[in-house]
């Protein structure tokens, strides 16, 4: 009982972003509407940063910003506390990730716009009987 | 399909819940992402680029190349929305201007595209039946500008604090979307004209290429800040500092441009004649 317990307490960020993984696949396969899907995407997407993120945290730590003593530009090496901050590398990652799923669902709603005024609709099914149509 | 999707959506979460059990707990000091390259990173950042913010100075020193790339990614999506949605009026298909007279609240038709009233008593707006709001009118006039002055804040204090180059840029970008959004698409348009924005985005990605090559030519290696202080007043830990504000600099206007461009694009499916 306790082990599970601590199972529980030390990985229970993890389960809940792998939850809201699973729902924006969910949305990815299964919806019919497109915009539908780049919101399942963008929620998939949103997962993984938190995950990153989560990965970088430390007990007890600070954000990655070296506190350096007053009226000084330098600290020596050995006087920072590395436990005292936490991993900066996922937060660098993260950091373009963010602007760069921006930048790359403004693409896929400027593709679902063309889409739209090609076949004037969002479903999917609809869009593949114009398809067969033509 | 729905079901199908279920059974892969769960399964899929099973085998990845599953596989939590071997990664470390959460928060532990020790895991292995914390032990490689992170703990030279936290110890040797301020020694060796004089940048408190470890963030900063890994995005854009120990990890230059990436953000460099990073960079032109963003680019090349401003140009993919301007590619595929842009659509330049052809001479017969002009939509006409709508124009408010603001003492009497009558709107006025012009069937021509090019009428350009500059009075204070008329006011621009869209086709589709707008209200005058003096409020939201005042408050984003007055806080636009203090929008910007953060941004501007956020980019160049990114080596001291929580900031840099991307946020500072897409809050720059926000601030004239706000624009865009409580005004009218074409008043944005007329303070930072489409033209300036293909010309700044690609001006942000040639800064930071830029600031690489002149390293280069400084006898350095490629985004080797180091090198700059031959031709700046200061020691080569300064100028690795100085070379990553600049670097900054480039991603914030080029983050900036781009995302008015998506905007501008998407609002107006390419027309840029009326937005949401």
């Amino acid at each position: 009982m306790e082990g599970l317990l601590r199972e529980i307490v030390g990985k229970y960020n993890y389960w809940l972003y792998i939850v809201l993984m699973m729902i924006g696949l969910y949305a990815m396969i299964a919806k019919n509407n497109l915009i539908k899907k780049l919101v399942g995407m963008n929620i998939f997407q949103t997962a993984i940063i938190l995950f990153y993120i989560s990965m970088g945290y430390k007990k007890g730590g600070t954000l990655p910003i070296i506190e350096l003593p007053p009226h000084h530009h330098e600290i020596p090496p050995d006087a920072i506390d590395i436990s005292k901050y936490i991993n900066p590398l996922p937060h660098v990652l993260m950091l373009t990730a963010i602007v760069v799923s921006v930048a790359t669902f403004g693409v896929a709603l400027a593709i679902a716009l063309k889409i739209y005024k090609e076949y004037n609709t969002l479903e999917e099914d609809e869009i593949r009987m114009r398809i067969r149509e033509r | 399909m729905k079901k199908l999707a279920l059974i892969v959506a769960i399964l899929c979460g099973a085998i990845l819940i599953y596989a939590t059990s071997e990664f470390p707990e959460w928060g532990d000091p020790n895991s292995p992402a914390s032990l490689h390259v992170s703990p030279h990173y936290i110890k040797y950042s301020v020694e060796e680029t004089e940048v408190p913010n470890i963030v900063t100075s890994v995005l854009a020193d120990y990890r230059g190349f990436d953000t460099m790339f990073e960079t032109t990614v963003i680019f090349c999506a401003g140009l993919t929305c301007f590619l595929l949605l842009r659509i330049f009026n052809e001479q017969g298909e002009e939509e006409g201007v709508y124009y408010r007279h603001l003492p009497t609240g009558v709107v006025i038709y012009f069937k021509r595209d090019d009428v350009d009233i500059r009075d204070e008593d008329f006011e621009l707006i869209d086709s589709k039946f707008v209200p005058y709001d003096l409020i939201i009118k005042t408050v984003s006039r007055v806080l636009i500008p203090f929008i910007q002055l953060y941004a501007l804040y956020v980019i160049a204090h990114g080596d001291f604090s929580p900031g840099g180059g991307f946020q500072g840029g897409v809050i720059l970008g926000a601030s004239i979307i706000l624009l865009a959004i409580t005004f009218n698409l074409k008043t944005a348009i007329a303070k930072i004209s489409e033209k300036t924005l293909g010309i700044l985005s690609a001006l942000g990605v040639f800064i930071y290429a830029g600031i690489g090559c002149l390293c280069l030519l400084l006898k350095g290696h490629f985004l080797d800040y180091g090198k700059l202080a031959e031709i700046l007043p200061v020691n080569p830990i300064k100028a690795r500092a100085l070379g990553m504000l600049g670097v900054e600099i480039g991603v914030g206007i080029a983050v900036m441009a781009v995302m008015i461009i998506i905007y501008i694009n998407i609002a107006s499916e390419g027309k840029h004649h009326e937005g949401l």
